[in-house]
């Protein structure tokens, strides 16, 4: 019974002590991992090690704890200021050329050229037409996307921004900032934006 | 004549295509009809006579490598790496290992592979070594020793890699392999932070891939996840390589190696 009670301190402190210990161990670990993803990578062809380095919003969504709904709104706060509107306020393109952009995945790996057009990798992730078959299922289905949503102002502004930018609207989302990082041109989403709202393309089929 | 059968039976169900349903179904009857001939077996074959034949400037073999079991022990050690290496006071890969073991008895220099091409050279040896190494660990349990205080400060930093996102694209490992049942176009693709999906991958690769018809190490399938990933490229062998795969094998952890696997 003495034991244990002059024991309880003791192992209160321990118990402290080795909390604090794990905490220091943890923001240590992030720290290695900003080195070593510098210093295990080089660079190839328009793959530069720039790419190693996060933005700040990379790296809040990077951590193993997901961020508070207060850092989340902060985000999406800051990226909505990076959406650049259509500047002859058009918002609509080919849903044709569309297509072949949904269909292209390719681009910005260091197997590519600077240069090159991109593609917007939309079936890597999304149901799109329902005849292509062949859809990743990492994003929603957006099968009938004009069709089951309409195209008021609202939506098409929603769409267009998220397109631009998808972290203006949910701040860790998985989707690449398609206008906002240069992956597709103003030109590239406005065809996006047809293949997604207009009647006759096949998505709304 | 059977595996040429076989493949073009596979090409046949993939093309006969337009299939709603993943290839995974396909992948898994073609699986079955070359059980007992993958076409890794011809790596493996010239693997080991690769351990077994004097080469590099000291004309020495590789059968005093120690793989962590002791010099010149291929059975079972795989399945126990990554593993700390007192030697080298680093926690290695097989391919990295495999790398001190060229250098150290044979003479070649690891820059021969970490600056090479895939598919040529010092690195398409590296490729059948591995071939040769794995299959000896097929049917073997997963056991990391995740005591030792070096491993688990690599498994540490391979799970915050796994979660790291940068790039043009903002992706990290977790974007593709971060939950249950998800696909790329109609590519299955295991969760890579749960014990199921990591045994199916750890436990699976290096393997033959029949899409391109080339072997390829875990070290080439990690590369080219990067380069999908759109980051810089990873220096073969690098540390991130072998943080990443004590995460993988260590959420594996004793699951059953099908070592080297068939893929598409």
């Amino acid at each position: 019974m003495k034991a244990v009670s002059i024991l309880r301190p003791a192992l209160a402190a321990l118990l402290a002590a080795t909390a604090g210990l794990s905490a220091a161990a943890g923001e240590d670990y992030d720290a290695q991992v900003r080195e070593m993803m510098q210093s295990s990578f080089k660079e190839n062809g328009i793959a530069s090690k720039y790419r190693q380095l996060q933005l700040d919003f990379q790296k809040t969504c990077s951590a193993l704890v997901p961020p508070s709904a207060e850092a989340m709104r902060q985000i999406e706060a800051e990226q909505m200021q990076t959406v650049r509107w259509p500047a002859d306020g058009k918002f609509f393109g080919d849903w044709k050329e569309g297509e072949k952009i949904a269909q292209s995945g390719r681009g910005l790996t260091w197997t590519d050229k600077a240069g090159e057009s991109n593609g917007g990798g939309c079936y890597n992730c999304h149901q799109l037409a329902p005849q292509e078959l062949s859809f990743g299922t990492i994003g929603p289905s957006l099968h009938r996307y004009g069709k089951l949503r309409g195209s008021d102002e609202g939506m098409v502004k929603y769409t267009w921004g998220k397109l631009w930018n998808a972290k203006a609207y949910n701040a860790c989302s998985q989707m690449p900032r398609m206008g906002d990082a240069h992956i597709l041109s103003e030109a590239q989403i406005k065809h996006v934006m047809a293949y997604l709202f207009d009647p006759a393309s096949p998505v709304n089929q | 004549m059977r595996k040429t059968l076989g493949m073009a039976a596979l090409a046949a169900m993939l093309a006969g295509g337009a299939q709603a349903q993943s290839t995974a179904d396909e992948i898994a009857k073609y699986r079955e009809m070359i059980a007992d001939g993958n076409p890794a077996e011809l790596f493996e074959m010239e693997g080991e006579s690769l351990w077994k034949t004097p080469r590099g400037p000291k004309k020495a073999t590789l059968e005093q490598c120690d793989l962590g079991q002791g010099p010149g022990v291929v059975d079972g050690a795989f399945a126990r790496m990554p593993r700390y290496f007192a030697d080298t006071g680093r926690v290695q890969d097989l391919e990295s290992r495999l790398l001190t073991c060229m250098e150290t008895l044979q003479g070649i220099p690891a820059s021969a592979v970490v600056d090479g091409d895939w598919n040529k050279g010092e690195r398409k040896t590296m490729d059948a070594l591995a071939a040769y190494v794995v299959t000896h660990s097929r049917g073997q349990k997963i056991q990391l020793d995740l005591a030792n205080p070096q491993t688990r400060r690599m498994y540490e930093l391979g799970k915050r890699a796994f979660h790291y996102r940068s790039g043009p694209m903002d992706f990290s490992c977790a974007t593709c392999h971060g939950e249950d049942g998800k696909r790329i176009r109609l590519q299955d693709l295991p969760n890579l932070t749960h014990k199921e999906g990591a045994i199916a991958a750890w436990g699976s690769w290096p393997a033959y891939r029949v899409s391109n018809s080339q072997f390829w190490t875990m070290q080439h399938r990690l590369n080219d996840c990067f380069r999908q990933q759109r980051t810089a490229e990873p220096v073969f062998a690098s540390e991130v390589t072998v943080a990443l795969s004590v995460y993988m094998a260590a959420t594996a952890q004793g699951g059953v190696l099908q070592t080297p696997g068939l893929k598409r």
